[in-house]
């Protein structure tokens, strides 16, 4: 019998959800800031997004250090690229098909990289990962707890010309809702906008505005 | 057993009675015969360059490249035998990556120096492997000491420069490159007066055609490694082809120094 680690099946400091919207103008992610050690609110300024170069983002969620691998390979990745000067680019979608066979391989050799994570790029791309290496693309994303409380939101509220600031919108109203609801969400949230040309911008983090705790009360009162 | 050598140029691993070491003495020689590369450091970057000799008509423009990008901040030369400096870029590009992943920064360019150094100096002490046919030169850009120039040779010797020259014109570059003023040059002129040596210690009725391979870690590339511009480069090599002849004395003395034996005093060396 082949002894296989188990402690990677164990997340440690974890991030909750990641939120995805496609736009006619481009793709935007949203996330919170936080890192929990289990239930307690440990990293609370710490960022789940990542460009590993211009016109790719990618946040996830799950085991923090785990992600920061996963941001290290495609940093690698990358920089590889950049060394082969041979006038090819990586294409978001083939990073997006990449990082699943990194996960899929994980999870094959009973080691698995406990994260999902939400890829953006230029050309509009969207697409969605698992722990498992479960990879698809998709106008709308979100992982974690998010996929039960935040997608059916997005997908009553997403039409075909949705601009990205009234995207960053719609993901910021699903935080609400995450915070509210989901015991390991945080206020303070960051948003990146990948517009079709490849220009990226991700914001600095902030704090969501018009939280409305009246409905709190009245659950106190039951 | 009559040769050069007389038998102590076996292996690295004997030395001959006078104390030399042939087969690194030898390795020297293929990073002699090789097109002219140039380095140099500016106040504003660090261009590599190279005279890539086209024997063979039907190459392609831009292949069979010289020079190569290690980390995006460092880019390596490659003099003498392509496929030796080629394996040294992979070590290279490994080393980078090994130190950014133990580190998480870029590789300072010394220490990089340093350890292909290391690396190359290896392969001068054991009978089962031969040196390494090239020298190569590394452009960097370091986060503390700004843009450098280091030079790891086939001995396993590595030196920081303000700007080195080998393969066949040497000579005549080195002679040249003694005369600029590192304190005010910039990148810019520094193409143009490489374009300018390349062309002048070449022999025109005799040497293979060339293409200029440029490329530099500066300012204007954001302290990344990038090929020169090709309009600069162009530019840079048409003006000098259309000068009228140099003085014939400039020619001559050009094609003289070709194969002689290097003399290490011209370098222009720095303390490191």
């Amino acid at each position: 019998m082949i002894e296989t680690p188990t402690h990677t099946t164990e997340p440690i400091v974890t991030g909750s959800s990641v939120l995805g919207v496609q736009c006619v103008d481009g793709v935007v992610l949203a996330c919170d800031t936080l890192a929990s050690y289990g239930s307690l609110a440990r990293f609370q300024r710490i960022t789940r997004l990542h460009q590993p170069a211009p016109g790719v983002v990618i946040a996830g969620g799950g085991e923090y250090s785990d992600l920061q691998q996963l941001f290290r390979i495609t940093d690698n990745i990358f920089r590889q690229e950049f060394c082969q000067e041979d006038g090819y680019e990586l294409s978001p979608r083939a990073l997006h098909s990449y990082l699943a066979r990194v996960l899929y391989g994980r999870r094959s050799r009973m080691d698995p990289l406990y994260n999902s994570l939400a890829v953006a790029g230029k050309g509009r791309f969207l697409g969605c990962i698992d722990l498992y290496g479960t990879a698809f693309e998709s106008e709308a994303v979100a992982t974690g707890i998010g996929a039960l409380l935040a997608l059916p939101l997005i997908r009553k509220q997403w039409h075909a010309a949705l601009a990205m600031d009234e995207g960053v919108r719609l993901l910021e109203e699903c935080l609400r809702v995450l915070y509210y609801r989901d015991c390991r969400a945080l206020r303070s949230v960051q948003v990146a906008k990948v517009s079709d040309s490849g220009e990226v911008l991700i914001s600095e983090p902030y704090e969501l505005s018009n939280l409305q705790w009246k409905v709190a009360q009245a659950a106190e009162e039951v | 057993m009559a040769g050069v050598g007389s038998g102590y140029d076996l292996t690295t691993t004997t030395f001959s009675p006078e104390g030399r070491v042939y087969q690194v003495e030898y390795a020297t020689k293929a990073v002699e015969q090789s097109g002219t590369v140039i380095g140099i450091r500016c106040v504003d970057g660090v261009v590599l360059a190279v005279e890539n000799l086209r024997g063979v008509k039907l190459l392609r423009p831009d292949s069979l490249r010289r020079i190569f990008a290690v980390d995006r901040h460092i880019g390596i030369a490659v003099a003498g035998i392509g496929p030796d400096g080629r394996h040294m870029v992979g070590r290279a590009r490994s080393e980078a990556q090994n130190y950014r992943s133990v580190y998480a920064e870029e590789i300072p360019p010394s220490l990089l120096a340093e350890r292909l150094a290391s690396y190359a100096h290896v392969y001068s002490l054991y009978w089962h492997v031969r040196p390494f046919g090239c020298t190569i030169l590394i452009g960097g850009w370091d986060a503390s000491q700004g843009p450098c120039l280091y030079v790891v040779e086939p001995d396993g010797s590595g030196y920081k420069y303000r700007a080195y020259a080998n393969g066949k014109g040497r000579t005549a570059v080195r002679t040249a490159l003694n005369k600029l003023n590192f304190e005010q040059l910039t990148c810019t002129s520094a193409v143009q007066e490489i374009a300018r040596m390349i062309h002048q210690s070449r022999d025109i009725a005799k040497d293979k055609p060339y293409e200029l391979e440029m490329a530099w870690i500066s300012e204007a590339s954001d302290h990344k490694f990038a090929r020169v511009p090709g309009a600069l480069v162009v530019s840079s090599r048409q003006a000098v082809e259309e000068e009228p002849q140099q003085m014939e004395t400039g020619g001559s003395t050009a094609s003289a120094d070709r194969g002689e034996t290097p003399s290490t005093s011209t370098h222009i060396m720095e303390e490191s």
